[in-house]
C-alpha cells in the first residue's frame, strides 16, 4: 500500500486527528465513556495505521521496539506506584483519599494517574502483539505469504 | 505506617512489581535479581501473615480502603497462610536455582522475559489465594494461567508449543466455567465478597441456578486442578517445560487449585449443598481413586522419568481429593497435610531430574530428556542426586520418616473414622503401584551396569543445594509434623467451623 | 412464551454450547481458537444482559432519574474481555510457532508427527 497516493494523504492527514482524538478520550473518562484501554487502544490504532501505510520499518523508527517494551512495563509500574503512593500517605494499598488533602479530589488524582497507567500499557502491548505478528511474515521464517 | 498491617498486600504487590521491573531492565542477571528478591520478600510476608493468623484467626485487609462488601477484601485465614508459605516457600527456592537450569534450556536473549512471566505467575498465585472476592480469583487466576502458559511453551523440544496449546485450550475452557459459576453466584446474591456470599446464599439455598453454580465451579477447578479424568493436559506440559518450570507447577499451580475448590466448597456453598444436596461427595470418591489406580498405573509403564512423574503426579492429587469426598474434619486435615508435603515431594524429585539432565549433557549443550535408556548405572555417576530421587520417591510411596507417610497416616486414620475398611486396602494397594514406578528408576539407576570408564560427575552444586533443601524438608516434615499437621488441623477446624 | 421471556439466556447457552463443541470436534487450531473465543463471549451476555434494566440510566447521581443500571456486570466483563483478548493473543501466537516447527496447524497431523518422531527414535 505504500505507493497509494490517496491513502497516503488521507492517512497523513488522518493520524494526528486519531492521536487526538485517543487523548480525548483519555482525559474525558471522568465524565463520560472513555479512558485509559479505550484511549490505549485508539492510540495504538492511530500508529498501526501508520504502520499499514508506511511500512513496519517506518514505524518501528517512529516507535522503536525498546519503547513498546519500556511503555509494557511502565503502565504496570505507574499503576502499582499509585497504590504504593497511598500505602506511603499512610492509607490501604491503591487508596485514593490520602492522595490529596481532600478525598474527593484525592479520588481524582488516583483515578486519573491509574488510567494513565492502562493506557501506556495497553498501547504498549497492543502495539507489541501487531509488532510480533506482522514481523513474522516478512520471509525471515520461510513462511512469508 | 506499620508494615506489619499491610503485609496481605505487599504479599502480592512485590512479586507482581518485580515483573515489571524485570522487564524494563532487559538483562537476565538484574532480572533474576530482582525477581528473586521479589519472591524472598514474598516470603518473609508469608511468614509474618502465618503468624499474623496464628494470633488473630482471619487478617482482613480493604484494598483502597473500600469496606466489604463494597470493595476487595484480602482474607487471610489459617489455610490461606499455609498455601501461601507453600507458594512463596517453592518460588524462593526455585528462583535461584533457575539461574544455572535455563541458562542451558532457553536462549539468553529471553532470560529477562522468562523472569519476568515467573513473577507474574508468583503473583498471580499468591493473589487467587489471598482474595476475598470471587471474581479477583478469576483475574489473578488468569495472571497466572496465562504466564504458565508461555512459561511451558518455553521449553526447547517443539512438543512444549503444541502442549502449551492444548493446556491453553483446556485452562481456558476450565476458567471460563469458573467465571460463569461465579456469575450464577453473582445472580442470585448480587455480591462477590465471598464471606458475604456465604452469608446471603443461606437465604436462597438449594435453588437450582446455585446448584448450577456450584457444578460449574467444581468442573472448572477440577480442570485446573487436573482431577481424573480432565488431567489430559498435565503430563505433556510438565514433560515439555523447562525443568524449573516443572517444579514450579507440580508444587504451586495444581495446590492452589485444590485451595480454590475448599474455599469454594467449605467457605461459599458450606456443607449441606455440597455434601447432601448434590451426589458430590461419592463422584469425587470413585473420580480419586480412578486417580489413584489408573493415573499411577500409567505412571508404570513411561520411557521418560519427567513424564513418568507427571503421572505420578495426577495419582497423587487423588490422595488430596481423597480427603474432600469424606466430609470430615480428619479427611480435610488429610488432604491439607497432602497437598503440602505433596508439593515439597515433587519439587524436590523435578529440581533433582532437572539437575541430572543438565549434568547428563556436554557442557554448552541443549539437555537431553530424562529416558531411561540414558540412566543406566547413573547412581555411580550421580550418587547425590540419584540418592535425593530415591528419598523423594519414598515420600511418594509413603515410607514411614518422610513427608508423604504422614499425610497417608492421616487419609487412612479419616477412612477408619468413616469405617470404610475397603478404602484403606484401597490407599495401600495404590502405594504398592507407587511402589513399582520408583523401582523402575531404582533399577536401572543402581542395577544397571554403567557405561565403561564412568566416573563420578554430579549435577552443578547451584543446582543441587536447592533441590536438597527440599529433600532434607521432605524428611524433616515426615519427622516432625507440628507445622504441617498442626497448621492444617486448625485450618481445617475453622472452616467446618465457619461453614456451619 | 417462556422461552422469548428468558431471551438473552437461550442466545448465550446456544452461544456457549455451539463455541464448545468448535473447541471439541475442530482439529484446526485456528477454528478452535475460533470456538473457545465464541464460548468465552456468551459468558459476557451472561453477565451483562442481566445488569441492563429497561429504563434505567448509567449510574450517574441526578436528581431526575431514580432507576440505574447495574454497572457492576460491565466492569467485571470489560475484566474478562481483556483477558480473553490477552488468551487469544497467546493462542495464536502459539499457532504461529506451532506452524514453524510442526509445518501444520492440524492436531491429528501434529501427533502424527510427535508419534513419528517417538519411533525414530532408538
Amino acid at each position: 500500500m505504500r505507493n497509494d497516493l490517496v491513502l497516503r494523504v488521507v492517512g497523513k492527514l488522518l493520524i494526528p486527528f486519531i492521536l487526538l482524538f485517543a487523548i480525548y478520550v483519555q482525559f474525558h473518562g471522568d465524565f463520560g465513556p472513555g479512558g485509559g484501554f479505550q484511549a490505549g487502544v485508539i492510540f495504538a490504532a492511530g500508529i498501526v495505521f501508520y504502520a499499514l501505510i508506511f511500512g513496519l520499518e517506518n514505524a518501528r523508527k517512529v516507535v522503536p521496539d525498546a519503547l513498546v517494551e519500556a511503555m509494557l512495563a511502565a503502565g504496570v509500574l505507574l499503576y502499582a506506584g499509585v497504590g504504593v503512593a497511598g500505602l506511603l500517605l499512610g492509607g490501604n494499598f491503591l487508596d485514593y483519599f490520602v492522595l490529596d488533602a481532600d478525598p474527593i479530589h484525592g479520588q481524582h488524582r488516583g483515578i486519573f494517574w491509574v488510567e494513565a497507567g492502562v493506557a501506556v500499557t495497553v498501547c504498549g502491548v497492543m502495539l507489541k502483539i501487531f509488532y510480533m505478528f506482522a514481523a513474522r511474515g516478512d520471509g525471515a521464517t520461510g513462511l512469508g505469504e | 505506617m506499620s508494615l506489619s498491617a499491610h503485609l496481605p498486600a505487599l504479599q502480592v504487590v512485590l512479586p507482581l512489581l518485580s515483573a515489571p521491573l524485570a522487564v524494563l531492565l532487559r538483562h537476565g542477571g538484574f532480572a533474576c535479581a530482582v525477581v528473586t528478591a521479589g519472591a524472598w520478600a514474598a516470603f518473609a510476608a508469608a511468614v509474618g501473615l502465618w503468624l499474623q493468623a496464628g494470633e488473630v484467626g482471619v487478617v482482613s485487609y480493604h484494598i483502597g480502603s473500600w469496606a466489604p462488601p463494597w470493595g476487595i477484601e484480602y482474607r487471610v485465614d489459617r489455610l490461606a497462610s499455609f498455601v501461601l508459605l507453600l507458594v512463596s516457600g517453592t518460588a524462593a527456592i526455585v528462583l535461584p536455582y533457575s539461574r544455572a537450569s535455563i541458562e542451558r534450556e532457553i536462549p539468553r536473549e529471553q532470560h529477562y522475559l522468562y523472569y519476568a512471566m515467573f513473577g507474574l505467575c508468583l503473583a498471580g498465585l499468591l493473589g487467587i489465594t489471598i482474595t476475598g472476592d470471587a471474581f479477583n480469583i478469576f483475574v489473578f487466576l488468569e495472571i497466572s494461567s496465562l504466564s504458565t502458559y508461555v512459561l511451558i511453551a518455553l521449553g526447547r523440544d517443539r512438543r512444549a508449543l503444541a502442549a502449551a496449546y492444548r493446556y491453553l485450550i483446556m485452562g481456558t475452557i476450565g476458567a471460563t466455567f469458573i467465571v460463569i459459576g461465579i456469575g450464577f453466584l453473582y445472580l442470585m446474591t448480587g455480591t462477590l465478597n465471598l464471606a458475604d456470599m456465604a452469608e446471603r446464599l443461606r437465604d436462597v439455598e438449594s435453588s437450582r441456578a446455585v446448584l448450577a453454580a456450584l457444578a460449574f465451579l467444581t468442573v472448572g477447578i477440577s480442570l485446573k486442578l487436573a482431577l481424573f479424568p480432565l488431567h489430559q493436559w498435565l503430563p505433556n506440559a510438565y514433560t515439555h517445560a523447562p525443568s524449573a518450570v516443572t517444579a514450579f507447577l507440580a508444587a504451586t499451580a495444581t495446590k492452589v487449585s485444590v485451595y480454590v475448590l475448599i474455599r469454594f466448597w467449605y467457605s461459599v456453598f458450606g456443607e449441606s449443598l455440597v455434601y447432601v444436596e448434590l451426589p458430590l461427595p461419592r463422584i469425587m470418591l470413585l473420580l480419586s481413586l480412578a486417580a489413584m489406580f489408573a493415573a499411577s498405573f500409567t505412571a508404570i509403564f513411561q520411557d521418560n522419568l519427567k513424564r513418568l512423574f507427571a503421572y505420578s503426579s495426577v495419582g497423587q492429587i487423588g490422595y488430596i481429593t481423597l480427603g474432600l469426598s469424606f466430609d470430615s474434619i480428619d479427611g480435610l486435615t488429610a488432604s491439607i497435610v497432602h497437598l503440602f508435603n505433596h508439593g515439597v515431594t515433587k519439587a524436590a524429585l523435578f529440581l533433582l531430574i532437572g539437575g541430572m539432565v543438565i549434568g547428563l549433557a556436554k557442557s554448552g549443550t541443549v539437555p537431553p530428556a530424562p529416558t531411561f535408556d540414558r540412566l543406566a548405572g547413573l547412581a555411580k555417576r550421580m550418587p547425590l542426586t540419584c540418592f535425593g530421587i530415591v528419598i523423594a520417591g519414598l515420600s511418594l510411596i509413603g515410607v514411614p520418616g518422610t513427608a508423604g507417610f504422614v499425610s497417608k497416616w492421616y487419609l487412612i486414620v479419616a477412612a477408619l473414622e468413616k469405617e470404610q475398611f475397603w478404602l484403606v486396602g484401597a490407599i495401600l494397594l495404590s502405594s504398592l503401584l507407587a511402589v513399582a514406578y520408583v523401582w523402575r528408576f531404582v533399577e536401572v539407576a543402581y542395577f544397571k551396569p554403567a557405561a565403561e570408564g564412568t566416573t563420578r560427575r554430579e549435577a552443578p552444586l547451584g543446582l543441587l543445594i536447592p533441590a536438597w533443601l527440599l529433600v532434607i524438608a521432605t524428611i524433616w516434615f515426615g519427622l516432625d509434623t507440628s507445622f504441617t499437621v498442626g497448621t492444617a488441623a486448625e485450618a481445617a477446624q475453622q472452616l467446618v467451623r465457619v461453614g456451619k | 412464551m417462556e422461552l422469548l421471556a428468558h431471551f438473552s439466556h437461550v442466545v448465550a447457552v446456544f452461544l456457549m454450547v455451539a463455541g464448545l463443541y468448535v473447541v471439541m470436534a475442530r482439529g484446526n487450531l485456528i477454528k478452535k481458537l475460533v470456538g473457545l473465543s465464541v464460548f468465552q463471549t456468551s459468558v459476557y451476555l451472561l453477565y451483562i444482559a442481566p445488569g441492563k434494566l429497561i429504563g434505567g440510566t448509567a449510574p450517574i447521581l441526578a436528581p431526575q432519574y431514580g432507576l440505574y443500571s447495574n454497572p457492576l456486570p460491565h466492569v467485571l466483563i470489560l475484566t474478562a474481555i481483556v483477558v480473553g483478548v490477552a488468551t487469544l493473543a497467546l493462542g495464536l501466537a502459539l499457532a504461529v510457532r506451532i506452524r514453524e516447527a510442526y509445518g501444520s496447524i492440524e492436531e491429528d497431523e501434529i501427533i502424527a508427527a510427535d508419534n513419528a518422531a517417538e519411533e525414530a527414535r532408538p
